[in-house]
């Protein structure tokens, strides 16, 4: 199990607190297909990804964004128990979607530097490595039930 | 996953607006390699201070950046360009190349804050690509 700080703790939560969902969410998600396109393979069902301006303006990728940055907040209430959080969403990943769990870290370095670009000079080293432990920890739960 | 010819245009691009920044660009992104990355500090225990804003740290950072210029000049052809940035990491600072890739990651950081507007996702690919270019013409001469 993953052992926060107290300031690591506030430091999520703030972030956290702090966020558009439902504009980073779309944005973390649309610059994932735009930066690694194979990442778009799971995603044929939701129409024109043709190129940036199309994945950017596309209303599925949207809905998707804030789908993932909603159940990112759940991670965010259960710091202490992100395995039991994220298991059936693993075993959804892993068995329904065969989303390979690499991916997981490149929508996470994504959402990294959307969220940096928001934050601005706010985003500091120690809140980078918070966020990243967070995630990381986010993807890790996330890759458990794979076998 | 070679650069096109569109993503050479657009590094040279970005790189044109924030090239005047590139001292404060380079010491931050180390500094904050420093404080994420906690094993790369292995490589710098003979500066007296590893804090983000000391001088050690700000000064390599400016070093740093001049390596990205001359990558940015030679983009036509990395591996001749940096031939001996590559020999020095090689066989005198013996860094492991696993570190180019979080040190990359740190820099676009760096961008997205810095220049929000102007870091969008196709700036981000063209550098993504960019750096992964640099990282592998910088592992070249490792074996």
């Amino acid at each position: 199990m993953v052992e926060w700080t107290e300031c690591e703790r506030a430091t999520i939560k703030d972030i956290f607190a702090k966020l558009d969902y439902d504009s980073v969410g779309p944005a973390a998600l649309s610059r994932c297909l735009v930066v690694y396109p194979w990442t778009q393979r799971y995603f044929s069902k939701f129409g024109n990804l043709y190129n940036a301006a199309a994945i950017m303006g596309n209303p599925n990728v949207a809905k998707h964004g804030k789908i993932i940055l909603h159940d990112l907040e759940r991670g965010v209430k259960n710091m202490d128990n992100l395995k039991e959080t994220y298991a059936d969403l693993s075993v959804l990943h892993s068995e329904k979607l065969h989303v390979d769990p690499d991916n997981f870290k490149l929508i996470s370095d994504c959402l990294t530097i959307v969220v940096a670009s928001r934050m601005g000079k706010a985003f500091t080293g120690e809140v980078q490595a918070a966020l990243q432990k967070f995630l990381a920890a986010v993807v890790s739960a996330l890759g458990r039930q794979y076998h | 996953m070679s650069l096109t010819e569109k993503d050479k245009a657009v590094v040279k691009a970005l790189w044109a607006k924030i090239s005047t920044h590139a001292d404060a660009i380079g010491g931050d992104a180390l500094g904050r390699l420093l404080v994420v990355y906690p094993q790369t500090k292995t490589y710098f225990s003979h500066w007296p201070d590893l804090s983000p804003n000391s001088p050690s740290v700000k000064n390599h950072g400016k070093t740093i950046m001049s390596g990205i210029a001359l990558a940015v000049s030679t983009i036509d052809d990395l591996k001749s360009g940096l031939q001996e940035l590559s020999e020095k990491h090689a066989f005198k600072l013996r860094v492991d190349p696993a570190n180019f890739k979080i040190l990359s990651h740190c820099i676009l950081v760096v961008l997205a804050i810095m220049f929000p507007k102007e870091f969008t996702p196709e700036a981000h690919v063209a550098m993504d690509k960019f750096f992964c270019g640099v990282s592998l013409a910088l592992a070249e001469r490792y074996r």
